[in-house]
C-alpha cells in the first residue's frame, strides 16, 4: 500500500517538472515533437528507476554516518555524506555511459533513435534530483526507492509528452512574434503546473 | 596549443568584455540559451535564496570554466564528460561545506538544489562551448558573466515574486500596513511554481520584443 502511495505521489503530486522544475532544460529543448518526447521519456524513466534504487543501496551501506560498520566496529563513526553529491554523480554517469554501450551492441535501430539524448540523461537534473530527494526522504527500503525512482521517471515522461502534443498543435497558432519558441513553452508549462496544483491537496 | 593567435592580448580588450558582458543581454544565459532553468525557478520564492543561489552558481561557473580550460589540452575527449563532471562536483561539494558553515538557514532552504548545481546545464553548456575552446583567463571571464547573467534573472524573479507573493523584500516588509486595511492582499499565487514559470516567459517575451534578431520565424 504504502509503495502505491510513493507511485502514485512521484507521478502527479510531486511531479518533477511541475512541482520542482526538474529537467527543464532538455525538457523545453527536446518537446518540439511527440516522437522524441517519447524516446527520452523512456530513457529517462529506464535510467531513474535503476540509478536511485542503486544510489539508495550505496548511501546505506557506505555514505551514511555508521554505513560503514557493516566491515567492521571501529568504522561505526566514519561519516562519508559529504561525498554524496560526487558519488550520485559518478554513479549516474557511469550507468549512463553503460546503459550506452549495451544499447550500441544489441539495439542499433533503438540507438540511433536515442543517440543524442542518451549522453545527456547525465546531466538531466531530473535523475540527480530524483537520487538527492531519495537522500531526504529516506526510505524504509531500496524496493520503495525504486518505486519512487519509476513513478518521478513516469512523472517526467508524462510532463514531456503532453507537453510535445500542445507544441505541435500550437505550430498553427498566431503566437505574438516575440513569444514563439521558449516564451510560449515556459507560459503552457507554468498553466499545465496549475491544473496539477489541483492534485497537491490530495491525502494519500 | 593555439600558436597562431597573437601571444599578447590586453587582459580587458573587446573581445574578453565581450565574453563578459554579453551573458546580461544578448546571450543571456536563461533567457537565450535555456541554461540553467532547473533551479532558476525553484528557490526564487525569496529574493535571499536567490542572491545565495546566484552567487554560489557564479563561483562554480568561473572556476570550472578556469580548470577545465587549463586542463583542456591533456584531456582525451572520449572521458572529458567525466572529467568535467568530476571538477563540477568537487566544486560544488566546497560550496555546498561553505554554505552549510556559514549561512546554515539558507542552505537549509536551498535543500537539494545546492546538489543540482552540478547538473545545472549552464556549467556544463558553458564548459563544453566555451571553456575547452579558449585560453584561461578569457573563459574565466566567461564564466562570471554566464553566472553573473543567470543571478540576474534568479534576482529578478526573486523580486517580484516576494514582493508581490508575501510583502516583503528581503525578509522585511516593505508593503506598508495601510494597504492591506484598504483591501490590498498578497497574491498567494505568486509563491507557488507554476508563476515562477509564466514570469519567465514574460521576461522573454519582453526581451526578444526589444532585440528582433532573437524571435524564432
Amino acid at each position: 500500500m504504502e509503495a502505491l502511495n510513493i507511485f502514485i505521489k512521484s507521478i502527479f503530486i510531486d511531479n518533477m517538472v511541475f512541482a520542482f522544475f526538474f529537467g527543464m532544460c532538455s525538457y523545453i529543448a527536446v518537446s518540439k515533437s511527440v516522437k522524441t518526447a517519447m524516446g527520452l521519456g523512456v530513457a529517462v524513466t529506464f535510467v531513474m528507476t535503476a540509478t536511485v534504487p542503486l544510489n539508495y543501496l550505496i548511501e546505506q551501506y557506505v555514505l551514511k554516518k555508521g554505513a560503514l560498520s557493516w566491515i567492521s566496529e571501529s568504522l561505526v563513526n566514519v561519516d562519508l555524506s559529504f561525498l554524496t553529491f560526487i558519488v550520485f554523480i559518478a554513479v549516474i554517469a557511469s550507468f549512463v555511459q553503460l546503459v550506452e554501450m549495451v544499447v550500441e551492441k544489441f539495439s542499433p535501430s533503438l540507438y540511433n533513435q536515442l543517440g543524442i539524448f542518451l549522453p545527456l540523461i547525465a546531466v538531466n537534473c531530473a535523475i540527480m534530483g530524483g537520487s538527492l530527494f531519495m537522500q531526504q526522504k529516506a526510505f524504509a527500503n531500496a524496493g520503495l526507492a525504486t518505486v519512487y525512482g519509476l513513478g518521478s521517471g513516469i512523472g517526467w515522461w508524462l510532463a514531456i509528452v503532453i507537453m510535445a502534443a500542445i507544441r505541435e498543435k500550437i505550430t498553427y497558432s498566431n503566437v505574438p512574434k516575440a513569444l514563439r519558441g521558449p516564451g510560449i513553452t515556459f507560459i503552457i508549462t507554468g498553466l499545465l503546473g496549475m491544473a496539477f496544483m489541483i492534485f497537491s491537496g490530495i491525502q494519500l | 596549443m593555439s600558436k597562431n593567435k597573437e601571444e599578447k592580448e590586453p587582459l580587458f580588450s573587446a573581445k574578453n568584455m565581450a565574453s563578459l558582458t554579453n551573458p546580461f543581454n544578448k546571450n543571456n544565459p536563461v533567457l537565450v540559451q535555456i541554461l540553467g532553468i532547473c533551479s532558476a525557478l525553484a528557490v526564487t520564492v525569496q529574493l535571499k535564496p536567490a542572491v545565495v543561489m546566484a552567487l554560489s552558481v557564479t563561483v562554480v561557473t568561473a572556476f570550472s570554466n578556469l580548470i577545465m580550460s587549463l586542463m583542456r589540452n591533456s584531456i582525451p575527449a572520449r572521458i572529458r564528460i567525466i572529467v568535467q563532471l568530476v571538477v563540477i562536483a568537487t566544486l560544488v561539494i566546497l560550496v555546498d561545506q561553505f554554505l552549510k558553515a556559514f549561512v546554515y538557514d539558507v542552505s537549509v532552504q536551498l535543500s537539494v538544489y545546492v546538489g543540482l548545481i552540478i547538473t545545472n546545464c549552464i556549467i556544463m553548456g558553458r564548459v563544453e562551448a566555451f571553456a575547452l575552446a579558449n585560453k584561461p583567463w578569457p573563459s574565466l571571464l566567461d564564466g562570471i558573466g554566464n553566472g553573473l547573467g543567470y543571478g540576474m534573472i534568479l534576482v529578478i524573479i526573486g523580486f517580484v515574486r516576494e514582493l508581490f507573493g508575501s510583502g516583503c523584500l528581503w525578509g522585511y516588509k516593505v508593503i506598508p500596513e495601510w494597504c492591506y486595511e484598504h483591501g490590498y492582499v498578497n497574491n498567494g499565487l505568486m509563491l507557488f511554481p507554476p508563476m515562477a514559470l509564466i514570469l519567465v516567459g514574460f521576461i522573454i517575451w519582453i526581451q526578444r520584443s526589444r532585440n528582433k534578431d532573437l524571435q524564432e520565424k
